[in-house]
């Protein structure tokens, strides 16, 4: 399997991260050595395997369904890049 | 004293002829002399580090202190802690203080331990050497133009270099027993579940486990005594009751089988590192040990495995950075969307990115079968061999890294070469078995190698005392690098 440099930017995009010019073919190259690690898993037949998704199989664990969390708006918003009047601001996105 | 176990720290501190207060300093001093060339620490906290010695003090005094009451300690700066920046070595998170504590955090403090700093490592847990950090590589302290290791390289050069009695870490693929082979001292990723991850910055949830650093064994169990147990508020924080790690220390080691798996034996690893791990293996004969050959057939598919399902992981957790609620947000965009992938591009570095790109692939439309599902079984058969092989044996041993430390610079370029130094330690991760690192010996250049210890599910305890055990006839471990 081998990428196209399309591909790359467009796996990019899915991903909000900006690439540019100069970086594209660099990541293609990158990306497709990795890809070639991980084509050695095809090698395997598994068809009769069934899959693992965590080490330990045990059922989520619930909970009552009751308010625990303060509110700690204040604190949370001090660390946000641009807040107003309790709100987190970000670019129009509605004209 | 920078010399002292965390058991005669104790001593000392409970009989009053050193004060926590004296013995914050005498190491935030090292820090100060020796942190500009080692790069271990991202963040010292002087004044928190002496207000919580000087509580310590007063615990000591009231008679209510603990095992770790007034012993200062080293955070990854993988850990949130509240009031001091968790960077996760990254520049999106430069400036980041978070409102809360991790669970090991919260545990810690509640024990008396006092933290001196946040250590390096590399960016959002991901690498093998420490050079992916925003900060600039850690220095092994054993030569500086070498890696530690990584991804928690500052922790096991703060322990390694006596700049930290003991120091926090995590393992997703290596990130604690690497390092701590890479730099000769004691390491311990538990069973998946056993630390939680309240807290701690995600990589991959389903691999990421906390761990700890030690100059021995006996260290790395008491300090696991206090960061092990049950939280709610992890969900796949595993339901049992609290444990002393320390309960089987002294334990004799005759009769104790160890495993040998054939396939980490075969090629790959470089002849110094097998010369120390074959002595070691040799050493533990002559302990009364016996030692078996297994099979762990699948291995050879975890690195593979490993690199589907970490950057799939990956690539959902670390959405969540997007310049909105904290983090780097660029300063210049021309509507939302822009913002997004200006702020991501500027505030995650090469490799970070890489993954996440690597991890938005193998889940997109039409490839979930073929990689992420196909990574999920082969974790499976990875996960029996393991359970097969402990029918024959109590412990698992091997190598830990399959080379001593290597230059700084000489893989940093080449992502796939550097995956390739986690080949014996991922698979443990991906059956979610608990793992150490000692050192064993030294290779070329006098450098540390590690003999890693496999265990089986929720035997930490048996795991330390092999590691401990080992330790009590050799002195490997109380090798120091001759830094200041």
């Amino acid at each position: 399997m081998s990428l196209s440099i399309d591909e790359v930017r467009h796996i990019a995009r899915l991903a909000r991260i900006e690439l540019g010019e100069g970086e594209a073919q660099d990541t293609l190259d990158k990306l497709n050595n990795i890809f070639g690690l991980i084509e050695q898993m095809q090698a395997v037949d598994t068809s009769q395997v069934e899959p693992m998704s965590h080490p330990q199989d045990v059922a989520q664990r619930l909970r009552d369904d009751i308010v625990t969390e303060s509110d700690r708006r204040d604190a949370y918003q001090r660390v946000a890049p641009q807040v107003e009047a309790g709100l987190y601001l970000v670019p129009k996105v509605i004209e | 004293m920078i010399e002292a176990s965390l058991k005669d720290l104790a001593a000392a501190l409970r009989a009053g002829t050193l004060s926590s207060v004296e013995l914050a300093t005498l190491f935030l001093d090292r820090i100060d002399a020796l942190n500009p060339s080692l790069n271990a620490f991202i963040t010292v906290d002087r004044d928190g580090a002496l207000s919580a010695a000087r509580a310590a003090d007063a615990r000591l005094a009231a008679g209510t202190a603990g095992p770790l009451t007034g012993i200062p300690l080293a955070h990854k700066d993988v850990f949130c802690t509240e009031g001091v920046r968790t960077t996760c070595a990254s520049r999106m998170l430069e400036n980041f203080v978070s409102p809360y504590d991790a669970h090991v955090v919260s545990q810690l403090k509640a024990a008396g331990a006092v933290m001196l700093g946040k250590t390096n490592m590399d960016e959002y847990a991901m690498g093998s050497s420490n050079e992916n950090s925003h900060f600039g590589p850690a220095k092994n302290p054993w030569d500086a133009s070498r890696v530690p290791g990584g991804s928690s390289g500052g922790s096991a050069v703060a322990v390694a270099a006596r700049l930290a009695p003991m120091a926090t870490g995590t393992d997703t693929g290596g990130s604690v027993r690497q390092p701590a082979a890479l730099t000769g001292v004691t390491g311990i990723k538990p069973t998946y579940g056993v630390v939680s991850r309240y807290g701690m910055i995600a990589y991959a949830s389903s691999l990421d486990q906390g761990g700890a650093f030690g100059r021995s064994a006996e260290d790395c169990a008491l300090l696991l005594s206090a960061m092990a147990g049950f939280d709610p508020r992890d969900s796949t924080s595993v339901e049992r009751d609290t444990e002393d790690y320390t309960r089987e220390l002294g334990k004799p080691l005759a009769g104790l089988r160890i495993g040998l798996p054939k396939e980490f034996f075969a090629e790959g690893m470089d002849d110094d590192v097998r010369a120390a791990t074959e002595a070691a293996l040799e050493q533990y004969r002559q302990l009364g040990a016996t030692t078996v050959e297994v099979s762990l057939p699948n291995a050879k598919l975890a690195i593979p495995a490993y690199y589907v399902i970490a950057p799939a992981e990956a690539s959902s957790n670390l959405s969540r950075f997007d310049g909105v609620r904290y983090g780097h947000r660029a300063p210049e965009y021309v509507d939302l969307a822009d913002m997004y992938s200006k702020s991501r591009a500027q505030g995650f570095g090469a490799e970070v990115k890489r993954r996440i790109l690597v991890g938005t692939y193998v889940l997109s439309h039409g490839y979930y079968d073929a990689y992420y599902l196909q990574a999920q079984k082969l974790r499976r058969l990875i996960a029996e061999d393991f359970i097969a092989a402990f029918t024959h044996c109590d412990v698992i041993a091997g190598p830990t890294s399959p080379t001593v430390a290597w230059p700084i610079g000489e893989k940093s370029d080449d992502p796939v070469q550097m995956y390739l130094q986690d080949i014996y330690t991922i698979a443990v991760n991906l059956a979610g078995l608990p793992g150490l690192s000692l050192p064993c010996g030294t290779g070329a250049g006098d450098l540390p190698v590690g003999l890693q210890l496999i265990g089986n599910y929720f035997d930490e305890a048996r795991l330390l005392n092999v590691a401990h055990g080992f330790q009590q006839a050799t002195d490997w471990h109380r090798r120091m690098p001759a830094v200041g």
